[in-house]
């Protein structure tokens, strides 16, 4: 379950890379917890540690003083690429992530997001230079991201529209889930199966000649 | 839309499975199949257990255990107590629920996306999910099958539905013949690296054309496996009666009169004449030769006989800088030659080739010949089953002539969460679907490519392409042509 996700500001963490991939994000190693806690050491491991385990010098940007407690990650195109690990968004989420901008996600990933109250805003490309130059310049230069009103504020005091699927901005902002709203639907679900018996039962193989 | 607008295939799909559409909600879709396994449901079956809800359809639902298990023979135990814990835990989990599980052991094992067609679970017309991107593989058998995470697991568990936005269609039309030593591998290798690897982002992949119609199911399952490298959640294919020839006789699929109506509602299926798809590209088949990737994701592929790209040719910072990162962790020179590149080590195996004729096929290119000193052969059957057809054929006892390392089924180091990996540094050629930076490994680089080419690569011990072959012709027809 998920808090409502509400306004909040945050400087901003840049990782210019496009087609981040989840392996990089959650390496596959880590997939063989059995809950969703601890993750956060998991993130971006292997761009972050040695082999011995001591930080890359100079850090990957995660790990710079500076950026401790930054809650938005403004990344290159087409992030997530790749598994349908949910691990990705569970390790950006206990790292503290609670937005990321780019021009486009991977589906899956991106569905992934939203269910965790990481909410992946989509730019356009001269938008998002422009982000990528604002933060050059200003690296301590501060957004206010506002789902409700589907806006980036900017320290210039402009606004960035975003779009947000409307029922997944509604979860989001609610703090409810998607299977909630599913189980309102068991009257139709069962109508609906009624009419449609299962063309396969896993638990038992035709009979030959059946 | 009126019933006589022509229609996709995903069109048809889609519409016989919406149970309901709120104003301003997305569709709430049926599940025919929903396939588990030890890395992706442990989170769901707790979110379960918290909410005290049930398994809704667990004559719906099958699991297996593939990604972390060892491929070391079955014998041995589980060293990685991390992976035995969830193993376990998975097969509680299906106990307590009451969902079949083939798992280590059981002779139908093997990678899920390997059992489904085999057990003949996969079938035409039905939705398929399954907490693992590689779902789209059995888009070949004309289903709507895509890949979820851990939350929508849970949520098909528990209603046997999805919440879901309906997809945008993007046909993929190849025409002509591959020549011979030339694969379905190739082809998909080829689309990604055409359009990149969002290419197909919100879009399903319709495969059609001469080309794709002359495939057999498993080249079929090759390409839909790897729609997801080019964005697409599904890739599919309408069938015809190549599918309904591999279908039937399988453990589950209809027998009799039921099979009979199975078949005449299967043909309703496949797209009409006229309907439109959102997006289209055309791929000609016998312009292609052996792909090979030369960087870290799989968008950056080169026909066999080309060089690496290099970096100054781009004109975009974004791309520049990818292919710079891409070319300094694969340690390769831009515009160096790809053939000769050493490997280490030749991996054939996983959900994209891992099947009994890709073995074949591999098999044959190594029949009476060695594997290059220095360099290891590992060969991952798909499935149990797989294995078992590859040891009665002789063609397990051929690998094993060659040099090669005969494992266990699994998907092993295509994910190498077992214990198979890459050292660093070490290069592989692997016939698996992704080469993202320590994929097989840490620190390891992988060339994907397709099983003929991993062969060929194997005895020579440096990229070779599988059209020096001696007997290309024959060979490649041991693979279904």
């Amino acid at each position: 379950m998920v808090e409502p996700y509400r306004a909040f500001s945050s400087r901003i963490i840049p990782l210019p890379a496009e087609n981040v991939d989840t392996d990089q994000i959650v390496p596959a190693r880590y997939l063989k917890v059995t809950d969703k806690e601890g993750l956060a050491e998991a993130l971006f491991r292997d761009w972050r540690f040695e082999e011995d385990g001591s930080l890359k010098v100079p850090p990957f940007v995660l790990d710079r003083p500076e950026m401790q407690g930054r809650q938005i990650l403004l990344v290159g195109d087409n992030f997530g690429t790749g598994s349908s690990r949910e691990h990705a968004p569970w390790a950006l989420a206990a790292w503290g992530i609670r937005a990321i901008v780019s021009t486009s996600y991977a589906d899956i990933f991106r569905n992934n997001a939203l269910k965790n109250g990481v909410l992946p805003i989509v730019v356009d490309a001269t938008t998002h230079r422009r982000l990528f130059e604002l933060v050059e310049h200003d690296p301590d230069a501060e957004l206010r991201v506002d789902l409700a009103e589907q806006g980036v504020l900017l320290p210039d005091g402009t606004t960035i529209g975003f779009d947000v699927d409307p029922f997944a901005k509604m979860m989001l902002l609610a703090g409810t889930d998607e299977l909630g709203y599913l189980l309102g639907k068991l009257p139709r679900i069962e109508a609906w199966e009624a009419a449609h018996p299962p063309r396969i039962d896993t638990r038992a193989a035709t009979p030959a000649g059946g | 839309m009126t019933a006589h607008e022509p229609r996709t295939i995903v069109e048809k799909i889609w519409a016989d499975h919406v149970v309901a559409e709120d104003e301003g909600a997305p569709a709430v879709l049926a599940i025919d199949l929903h396939l588990i396994h030890e890395v992706t449901s442990p989170q769901a079956f707790t979110g379960l257990r918290r909410r005290g809800l049930t398994v809704r359809r667990p004559g719906q639902t099958v699991a297996t255990a593939d990604h972390s298990i060892p491929t070391t023979p079955r014998s041995l135990p589980m060293l990685d107590a991390q992976a035995a814990a969830q193993i376990s835990q998975l097969e509680r989990n299906c106990a307590d629920f009451g969902i079949p599980l083939h798992g280590i052991g059981s002779p139908s094992q093997g990678i899920v996306h390997v059992i489904g067609p085999q057990l003949g679970l996969t079938q035409p017309g039905m939705t398929i999910v399954c907490g693992d991107s590689h779902t789209s593989t059995h888009g070949a058998f004309g289903a709507l099958a895509f890949g979820i995470g851990t939350s929508e697991v849970e949520m098909v568990l528990a209603t046997q539905t999805l919440l879901q936005r309906k997809p945008r269609t993007y046909e993929v039309r190849v025409d002509g013949r591959l020549a011979p030593g030339v694969s379905s591998k190739d082809i998909i290798l080829a689309l990604i690296a055409r359009i990149g690897v969002g290419g197909g982002t919100g879009h399903v992949f319709e495969y059609r054309g001469e080309a794709i119609r002359a495939l057999t199911m498993e080249q079929r399952m090759t390409i839909c496996n790897m729609s997801i490298e080019g964005g697409a959640r599904a890739g599919l294919i309408s069938p015809d009666d190549t599918t309904f020839e591999y279908i039937h006789g399988r453990p589950h699929a209809p027998s009799g009169a039921a099979w009979d109506a199975a078949v005449a509602r299967w043909r309703q299926l496949p797209t009409d004449d006229g309907a439109t798809f959102d997006r289209s590209i055309t791929i000609d088949a016998s312009a292609l030769e052996p792909m090979v990737t030369y960087g870290t994701n799989p968008g950056m592929g080169i026909p066999i006989t080309s060089r690496v790209p290099a970096p100054d040719e781009l004109s975009d910072p974004a791309a520049r800088r990818a292919l710079e990162r891409a070319l300094e962790y694969m340690d390769l020179r831009p515009g160096q030659p790809i053939l000769g590149q050493k490997v280490d080590v030749v991996f054939i195996g996983s959900c994209t080739n891992g099947r009994i004729s890709d073995l074949r096929l591999a098999a044959e290119a190594l029949r009476g010949r060695r594997v290059a000193d220095g360099v290891r052969l590992m060969v991952t059957p798909g499935s149990d089953e797989v294995k078992r057809e590859a040891e009665r054929e002789g063609i397990a006892d051929v690998f094993k002539a060659a040099g090669a390392d005969w494992r266990e089924s699994g998907c092993s180091m295509c994910i190498a969460m077992n214990g198979d990996q890459l050292q660093p540094g070490q290069y592989a050629i692997s016939t698996s679907n992704r080469n993202f930076e320590g994929r097989q490994g840490k620190g390891g680089r992988t060339f994907l490519a397709s099983p003929l080419t991993a062969a060929a690569t194997a005895i020579n011990g440096v990229v070779t392409d599988p059209r020096t072959l001696p007997g290309i012709e024959n060979l490649a027809a041991v693979g279904g042509r």
